[in-house]
């Protein structure tokens, strides 16, 4: 809707009119939005909403087919990232722009060394203003330390130095959330806060409603490249906010029958794995699935869940211990032998692992069991049935557009490729299904869409783990849960018996009995 | 105007552009030096098409870059760049040599032998980059390129023995001639037709065998199970990986196969045409890199290969009367091909221009 505000030095930023297309489609249309000075501004939306792209175009990355910015009641042409920091905007993307092998110092100063008169890099210069400024905002960071020694959450805190050693006023995150624990998200708000207490502007991208309610004073709701709506956050709950995301009612929380397990289908025991530095990723992990179960695994990012995936897939070698799958044990064999055993994954990386994006629909569809002799005789492959198996499984699943079996998997939006991956590892059939973050880059819709099949399949006897990021998803679907820290389960919880506050302490390192001790 | 733009993004219509371009820029330099671009292209032309015995020649030059066309479109296919199919086109034809000097068989059966062992040898240099890029992960660019030199010394060291070097020569003996596969004994019904001076040449059964090998490998790579492993690995191999399909041993397998084409391509050309021995090499002859290429302009297809094998050995044999005919130097040859490679190479930048300019004015419209 067309913004009624004057355009004002009160504002940091305003926009009108801002359109952008790529190949003919259009991503924002004609969006007007206006982020008072000193405040904290959440940017709703769906994936592929556009939201990213708006604040990609204040920052200079993309350039608008129409529209003006003004910042600070002036018009402002921002061409290129370069021209934003000029202009005092500074951004934190999601996948951070920061070295490996260089100290946090060196990428800090990174593109805007300080030299002395004879052009040789003044360190000495430099470390004090950025000791000033992490105090200044209680930023605390070991400045010789190397990035790639780092935890992500502290990445996250070195990006954010990095901008504001180049002195922007305008901070713009994107899904800065994704990748922290919850005590660390806590942190995340505090800190953002602090800044707008300082009087300068944060900008969040985020399609997490909940953090939106704790952080933030004004929320841009954009549906489908149209600004549908600012609203102040304490107006509004967040029921409402997801509506207005998705433009339909929408049922947060998935409904379960109740929980009845059979036998033990999966096991692991005593597992340790290292990981590529030679260091242990898993010590002694074990756990244990029931059919007709849902195990979720909460845990931060990096805590085992990648090397516990790669080893049950036997794509990582098993230093000891066993994973046993009805009664066989497959470690340190292969993939196939996996598969064969009745194990299939839905691996979270659907575009580089769980596709083959060139590949059409049909062709991914057979990826797991193109081997049986329904597919091929003699070694060729039997076309028609392929296509009639493709065809079954697009109707079954309801993924779009209807007559895709020949497009390429690329051609897909994110939501269909995913239904495709559960669809093909799903009609499997196996013993045991392990969804790894499973809802990944999806939109509301597809979300429900999702939950709803993990839970279908539960309810029909499959043992299942979810292996998710989001506590929301673990605390919904999970008949158990189990923590992950640091390449350990530090704690097993029956689902009724939990509470998020619980499951967030251990995530964050925290032990089971102190957890106890604080709330008693 | 957006019809243009759609019309570009097909790979088909980007490639007869960048051809076109190569042509353009070509003639220009043509220009440029002092010689009618008109002429030129009527030489080029008139070398190519003006008598059936020019375009015998063209077929017969394309043969082997048609194959190793095909062994390099093949290896691209499951993910592997032979760089090595110089070297295996090497050490095809020293094997086809061995064999075709040492066997004595009936025609029939010492053509067969000799393609075995030309096929054989390719094959398994192939399957060595293979193995070496499966076990240790050496890229196969790398030891391709290192292959190519020790396949030439070899051969410059088989040139030197004292079985096969023929004295007062930089050559070895031909082969046995019962090993040879040259046609013109059985197109003998030509003689009082118009294209009895195809008799002229050396036509022989190499293009008939690409031909079939180009359809061979189409269909392997479209219709089987083995093609839908190979593509997926080539395509993403961490994803075929996952979905519990081999990948290591399907890079030894894609490597024995591309390198075994390769090796056929050498047999099927020292065996078709004179003299049937080999010499002394200074340099690569380009039969494998030239494969590169070719592969390049089809778009990796092996049928493809077929017509991108007979364009290339267009231009390189109609160059030639070029050369006779207007005294031009022999590298502006080099150079067309070699623009035309650059234009297809980066044919993706049509659509962006195109689409580039339309926005312009569309901007200075409104």
């Amino acid at each position: 809707m067309p913004s009624k505000i004057k355009i004002s030095s009160q504002y940091a930023v305003q926009m009108r009119g801002v359109t952008k297309k790529f190949n003919n489609k259009k991503v924002l249309s004609s969006v007007d939005i206006d982020i008072k000075k000193g405040t904290v501004h959440a940017i709703l939306g769906e994936n592929g909403a556009g939201k990213s792209t708006l604040m990609n175009i204040l920052y200079g990355f993309y350039r608008a087919d129409e529209g003006t910015i003004f910042l600070n009641g002036k018009i402002a042409e921002i061409k290129s990232p370069h021209v934003a920091i000029r202009n005092k905007i500074g951004m934190v993307y999601q996948h951070f722009m920061l070295i490996d092998k260089f100290t946090v110092m060196e990428n800090i100063i990174l593109g805007n060394e300080m030299v002395n008169k004879f052009g040789v890099l003044d360190l000495k210069k430099s470390r004090n203003r950025i000791l000033e400024i992490s105090n200044k905002y209680s930023l605390l960071v070991d400045l010789d330390a190397k990035i790639e020694d780092m935890s992500v959450a502290m990445q996250q805190r070195v990006e954010i130095l990095k901008i504001l050693y180049r002195e922007v006023d305008i901070l713009i995150f994107d899904e800065p959330t994704a990748v922290l624990s919850p005590t660390e998200i806590e942190d995340f708000i505090s800190t953002i806060r602090g800044f707008a207490l300082e009087g300068k502007t944060v900008i969040v991208i985020t399609h997490k409603l909940k953090e939106i309610m704790n952080s933030s004073d004004k929320c841009t709701i954009i549906r489908s490249g149209v600004n549908v709506g600012t609203v102040n956050i304490s107006d509004v709950d967040q029921k409402e906010l997801a509506e207005k995301m998705v433009g339909h009612t929408v049922e947060l929380s998935a409904k379960k029958t109740k929980f009845t397990p059979g036998n033990v289908v999966f096991k692991i025991t005593d597992l340790c794995v290292e990981n590529e530095k030679k260091v242990l990723a898993l010590d002694n992990f074990s756990l244990k699935v029931r059919a007709g179960e849902i195990l979720g695994i909460a845990g931060v990012d990096g805590n085992g869940q990648r090397e516990l995936i790669d080893s049950i897939a036997c794509l990582a070698k098993v230093k000891s211990g066993v994973i046993e799958i009805c009664g066989k044990q497959i470690q340190n064999t292969n993939p196939c032998n996996v598969l064969n055993n009745g194990i299939a994954i839905i691996h979270e990386d659907r575009e580089k692992i769980g596709l083959i994006l060139d590949y059409t629909v049909a062709e991914n569809s057979m990826m797991k069991n193109y081997k049986l002799k329904d597919f091929s005789k003699n070694g060729i492959l039997k076309k028609k049935f392929i296509d009639k198996f493709a065809k079954n499984l697009i109707n079954k699943y309801d993924i779009k557009p209807e007559n895709c079996i020949n497009i390429p998997a690329r051609n897909l939006s994110g939501g269909n490729q995913q239904k495709l991956v559960i669809a093909r590892e799903i009609s499997s059939k196996p013993n045991l299904l392990i969804a790894v973050q499973p809802t990944r880059g999806l939109d509301v819709g597809a979300i429900e869409y999702v939950h709803r099949m993990l839970i279908k399949e539960r309810d029909e006897g499959r043992a299942i783990i979810l292996i998710s990021l989001e506590m929301d998803e673990i605390m919904q679907l999970s008949d158990t849960i189990s923590v992950i820290y640091n390449g350990c389960i530090v704690g097993n919880f029956d689902r009724k018996m939990t509470n998020e506050r619980e499951i967030g302490f251990l995530m964050a390192g925290g032990e089971k009995n102190d957890y106890n001790l604080k709330i008693s | 105007m957006t019809t243009i733009s759609k019309f570009l993004k097909k790979p088909v219509s980007s490639l007869f552009l960048s051809v076109f371009c190569g042509f353009v820029t070509s003639f220009i330099i043509l220009a440029i030096t002092g010689y009618s671009p008109f002429e030129v292209a009527s030489s080029l032309f008139n070398g190519i098409f003006s008598r059936p015995k020019h375009i015998m020649n063209v077929v017969i030059k394309g043969m082997p870059i048609i194959f190793t066309g095909i062994s390099v479109a093949f290896a691209f296919k499951g993910g592997l760049f032979n760089m090595g199919a110089e070297g295996q086109f090497i050490v095809g034809t020293i094997a086809s040599l061995i064999a075709g000097s040492i066997f004595d068989l009936p025609p029939f059966f010492q053509v067969l032998v000799v393609v075995v062992f030309g096929t054989l040898a390719g094959t398994l240099l192939g399957g060595l980059t293979g193995f070496l890029k499966a076990k240790f992960g050496t890229h196969e660019v790398i030891t391709g390129i290192m292959f190519n030199w020790i396949a030439l010394y070899i051969s410059n060291f088989v040139v030197s023995l004292k079985n096969f070097h023929r004295p007062n020569s930089n050559s070895t003996f031909p082969m046995k001639d019962s090993g040879f596969t040259g046609l013109r004994g059985n197109l003998g019904f030509l003689k009082d037709s118009f294209f009895s001076d195809i008799l002229k040449t050396e036509v022989n059964v190499g293009i008939i065998v690409a031909i079939v090998v180009a359809i061979f490998v189409s269909f392997i790579l479209n219709k089987t199970q083995k093609g839908y492993e190979i593509c997926a690995a080539g395509l993403n191999a961490e994803a075929a990986k996952f979905a519990g399909m081999n990948v290591y041993k399907n890079t030894i397998y894609v490597m024995m196969i591309s390198g075994g084409i390769s090796g056929l391509a050498a047999a099927l050309s020292i065996t078709g045409t004179s003299p049937h021995s080999i010499s002394i090499l200074a340099g690569f002859e380009n039969n494998g890199f030239n494969g590169l290429s070719v592969a390049l302009i089809a778009n990796n297809s092996p049928i493809g290969c077929i017509f991108s094998g007979l364009f290339f050995s267009g231009l390189i044999y109609g160059g030639k009367s070029m050369q006779s005919d207007l005294k031009t130097p022999s590298e502006i040859i080099n150079i067309m091909m070699g623009v035309i490679v650059f234009f297809v190479a980066v044919a993706r930048i049509f659509p962006i221009i195109v689409d580039r300019l339309l926005k312009r004015r569309q901007k200075s419209n409104g």
